[in-house]
């Protein structure tokens, strides 16, 4: 077996072995790697920036633990941005399994909110974050897509209780909530199609500013609604996170996480030529061997 | 972080390790985590479906006393009986004699799905993107907004590219007409614009592959270690002996474990070598 066998038929357990050392170097070792900002980024950032105190940003948490890498930071850094520039949020959670972990993060950014801190050189107060007032979270219900018309309609149709089982009516910041005509515009974070829903079911018929934050697997296949226009702005996986943290000055796990990401993709880049090469090398020695007659 | 807690946070540390066993091999410690994501991910569904759907549609309301009324037959809502009585429809199907009544809730179901979703998903997924594939070429700024900048999805040249890589695309899928001459090179171009739209793809999963075990590094080094050695910022007034020894526990499970595969396999090959 020469050396261009043995690279294509390398045991995989390798490759898992050598990422993990690499990756496990690169979280010991600090240091930075640049993020640039792409505009699809930085137009949900400055679409939340520019709006008025006290509008209402509709952001839809449809994923589950299983997601939470990617999507957190996201929510983390969009939900405190929104917070620190005294917006409302209103959310819901139509991935199955996530109401309890929407609510925990909900928790989470509103404990950090009680501490003062400088972002972007504006330093921010520190507030009492409280349901019913600055937020509203309306939890789950089944069938995303008629619960997405549901809502268009009025969001006390799906969800007459919020997710503590409080009546919508008797919560200061619904007061005159009634559907999507009354939010200033929604980010949707999601790790299911449910994207394609608020799509297709919400923005397509209710026709409100969209924005949508998604796991890496599925970035690439939303970009062509980025081009139509009917999305204004998008987060692709980790990366998108780790642009909205440094656009938002408020680095979290996703920015850290960059420089593992770099070196974990040169690995894979370098087992990618690795394997390539081992290919065309085989095949020219094979057709060598076949001309000689060998 | 109280002593439960910690032994919750070792009881994840724990999983996260035995799910990652998996890339050595199959192993009844991946297969244990395995059933347990699935049961329990289930079970917490089963639930939340019951307390968000069932209970405040059907079950009961809540009286004024607080006191539970049950399936609303005197409220507004009584109309909440008649998707009740077809999703129980659903049921039959465990009847041999009875299952075609199942096709009847099911029947509405998809009646009522389709006709919402068909003309929100032409209308979202055809005529515009239709519309964004067509618009009129930028001339003015072909190269980008403001200078040289090909990254630039707003410039002529992208749009040109989208709606040149798009109908080449499409080419490639059209088999009434053989692949070549010119034809055949724009279905090649439609191949490569393909192979790129895949390599997109592959590289973001890449990104969210790694995203999750670095997430999982994060979870295993800034809880879990930093509990069971008391590192954080500030001291863990709870701590007490329990902290190291679960977390010692844990590596000497791994450590064993790891050991006994490693013999399993120099002699096996001791086995297997003469042959």
């Amino acid at each position: 077996m020469n050396i261009f066998d043995k690279m294509m038929s390398l045991d995989r357990r390798w490759v898992f072995l050598f990422l993990i050392v690499v990756c496990v170097i690169a979280y010991i070792v600090p240091f930075e790697v640049p993020i640039i900002v792409e505009p699809e980024v930085r137009s949900i950032f400055n679409f939340i920036d520019t709006l008025p105190k006290g509008a209402i940003m509709f952001i839809p948490l449809d994923y589950d633990p299983g997601s939470m890498a990617e999507l957190h930071p996201m929510t983390w850094a969009i939900v405190e941005q929104c917070w620190r520039k005294e917006l409302k949020v209103l959310m819901t959670a139509l991935s199955q399994n996530g109401p309890g972990m929407a609510d925990q993060a909900l928790r989470d950014i509103a404990d950090s909110m009680l501490v003062e801190k400088t972002y972007n050189g504006v330093t921010y107060p520190p507030r009492e974050i409280i349901n019913g007032i600055d937020y509203c979270f309306l939890g789950y219900k089944p069938y995303p897509s008629m619960v997405m018309l549901a809502m268009g309609q009025n969001f006390r149709l799906p969800f007459p209780l919020d997710y503590y089982g409080v009546p919508l009516d008797s919560l200061p910041m619904m007061q005159g909530v009634n559907n999507f005509d009354d939010i200033a515009g929604a980010v949707n974070i999601s790790g299911t199609n449910s994207t394609d829903y608020w799509i297709s079911y919400a923005q397509g018929r209710f026709n409100f500013p969209l924005a949508i934050g998604v796991t890496g697997v599925s970035t690439a296949q939303y970009y062509p609604y980025l081009g139509s226009g009917q999305i204004f702005g998008i987060m692709g996986g980790m990366l998108g996170a780790a642009e909205y943290e440094e656009l938002a000055d408020n680095p979290g796990n996703a920015k850290d996480s960059m420089r593992i990401q770099l070196a974990a993709h040169l690995v894979i880049i370098g087992f990618v030529i690795i394997g390539n090469v081992g290919y065309f090398m085989n095949r020219r020695q094979k057709k060598r061997m076949q001309r000689e007659g060998r | 972080m109280d002593f439960t807690t910690f032994l919750w946070t070792t009881f994840a540390a724990f999983l996260t390790l035995c799910t990652f066993s998996f890339l050595y091999k199959d192993n009844p410690f991946y297969k244990f985590a395995e059933h347990l994501v699935v049961g329990a991910a289930a079970g917490y569904f089963t639930i939340i479906l019951w307390h968000n759907g069932m209970i405040p549609k059907l079950m009961y309301d809540r009286l004024d006393d607080g006191s539970p009324w049950f399936l609303y037959l005197d409220s507004s809502a009584p109309w909440y009986l008649l998707p009740a009585i077809l999703g129980m429809l659903m049921w039959t199907r465990f009847s041999k004699n009875y299952s075609w009544i199942s096709r009847w809730p099911l029947a509405m179901y998809i009646g009522i799905g389709a006709g919402a979703a068909v003309p929100l998903e032409m209308k979202a997924r055809v005529n515009e993107q239709l519309v964004a594939m067509m618009a009129p070429i930028n001339w003015s700024d072909f190269f980008g907004h403001g200078g040289f900048n090909l990254l630039d999805a707003t410039s002529g040249l992208s749009q040109l590219l989208v709606f040149v890589g798009t109908l080449c695309a499409l080419i490639y899928f059209f088999f009434s007409k053989a692949h070549t001459g010119v034809f055949g090179g724009m279905a090649k171009f439609g191949i490569w614009i393909l192979m790129i739209g895949f390599g997109a793809s592959f590289g973001f999963t890449v990104m969210a592959r790694i995203s999750l075990f670095i997430n999982r590094m994060q979870y295993l080094d800034q809880q879990w270690i930093v509990a069971a050695l008391d590192l954080g910022d500030t001291p863990n007034e709870a701590y007490h002996w329990g902290f190291p020894f679960f977390f010692y526990l844990l590596i000497a499970v791994v450590v064993g474990y790891t050991i006994i595969e490693i013999y399993r396999h120099v002699t096996s090959k001791d086995v297997t070598s003469p042959q």
